[in-house]
């Protein structure tokens, strides 16, 4: 007997757990009915992806699950089936909501910058490139000859940064030797010796 | 100089530019229907379900639309504001009760006060939709050709009443 009302227990737990789904599918609202044409749900889908949820604005109207873009989808809905093309769907939605309800705007004055503007700034840019770089290249042309004295001054200088730099050179070099050695146990060893070898070549 | 300055120019009519965009509200979706005429529409009034409202009946004179719904919280806060307007006779609002019920929408008007001329029905969302509604409450400045001069998105405010809203009612309704 005991052992019985404790089973029945058990199954009456399971038969809640089970149940509270049920009830509270019963409760919410019910699934919205799929259009029963499925060519026209796919062109509605289609038209809505160009649509801006106004309320929700960074989803279109075919991904939004407002209210606002229910209406919209079941107004585009009725629209084909009232054989309008997608061009008119679009135009009814933009007098009733302007420019922005489109995730692709359209060319016109208002909307001028918005499509060359990156252009434009590109343009500038370049220009201003090329004119640093030709006055550039003025100054390096008209940089002075140098007298005899100035030029021995300068070599001067060179050979002595030569020598520091032989020097300088020479201790990196062994610098890398040693680092070469390490890295030849560890796998990366081609990459290490592939950079030191750059290394090399550019102080050369 | 100049080589620094031409930079520091650019840079900070960009910095402006980009920050008075900051302050931009995105919500504020500027209408197309301004200065075009309202939509035309007859509907099922809230009050009296058998009488009728058709917007061609208030061409001749300057009236306010006024999107509003029970489930509306914002409404609650601009309420107040259109049964003053409403009750110093300024201009008429008339009320679009926008996908509502229609008692607790009667109930809510008893609660808040009823401003509305009248209002009239849209369950469905329909004629909200040709009005270019996307939030509630809205309000709707219509003249006496019936050409939509403003929209307010948003609660209507004492500043937006005030600065704009009272300003241009009174314009249009010196126009003939």
């Amino acid at each position: 007997m005991h052992h019985l009302n404790r089973l029945s227990y058990l199954a009456l737990f399971f038969l809640v757990f089970f149940m509270i789904p049920q009830i509270s599918f019963a409760i919410g609202k019910e699934a919205p009915l799929v259009a029963e044409d499925p060519i026209i749900e796919a062109r509605m889908l289609k038209i809505s992806e160009d649509l801006r949820c106004l309320v929700c604005q960074n989803e279109s109207i075919a991904d939004s699950r407002a209210d606002f873009s229910n209406d919209l989808r079941r107004e585009i809905r009725e629209q084909i089936k009232a054989n309008k093309t997608d061009e008119e769907i679009l135009e009814f939605m933009v007098e009733r909501y302007g420019d922005f309800v489109l995730y692709d705007p359209p060319l016109k004055a208002t909307t001028f910058f918005l499509w060359f503007g990156p252009l434009i700034l590109l343009v500038i840019g370049s220009i201003t490139l090329m004119l640093v770089l030709k006055r550039r290249r003025v100054q390096v042309e008209e940089a002075p000859e140098l007298s005899e004295s100035e030029r021995k001054q300068a070599e001067a200088l060179m050979d002595q940064e030569e020598a520091g730099n032989m020097k300088a050179s020479a201790s990196l070099d062994r610098a890398e030797v040693k680092t070469e050695e390490v890295a030849s146990d560890t796998e990366n060893k081609p990459k290490k010796k592939a950079s030191s070898v750059k290394n090399k070549g550019n102080k050369e | 100089m100049m080589r620094f300055m031409l930079p520091l120019v650019a840079f900070l009519a960009m910095a402006i530019f980009l920050f008075a965009g900051l302050s931009l509200n995105p919500r504020q979706v500027p209408s197309p229907l301004i200065d075009k005429p309202a939509p035309e529409f007859t509907m099922q009034q809230l009050h009296n379900p058998e009488l009728q409202l058709a917007s061609k009946d208030n061409l001749g004179k300057v009236w306010l639309l006024n999107v509003w719904a029970s489930w509306c919280v914002a409404c609650r806060d601009e309420h107040p504001l259109l049964v003053q307007v409403a009750n110093a006779g300024i201009v008429p609002v008339y009320g679009l009760n926008y996908k509502d019920e229609r008692d607790t929408a009667i109930q809510w008007l008893r609660q808040f006060g009823d401003p509305y001329t009248v209002s009239v029905v849209d369950p469905e969302g329909r004629v909200g939709i040709d009005y270019g509604v996307y939030g509630v409450p809205e309000t709707y400045v219509i003249d006496k050709q019936g050409i939509i001069r403003h929209k307010q998105i948003g609660p209507v405010t004492v500043k937006s009443l005030q600065e704009t809203i009272l300003p241009l009612v009174k314009e249009l309704q010196g126009q003939s």
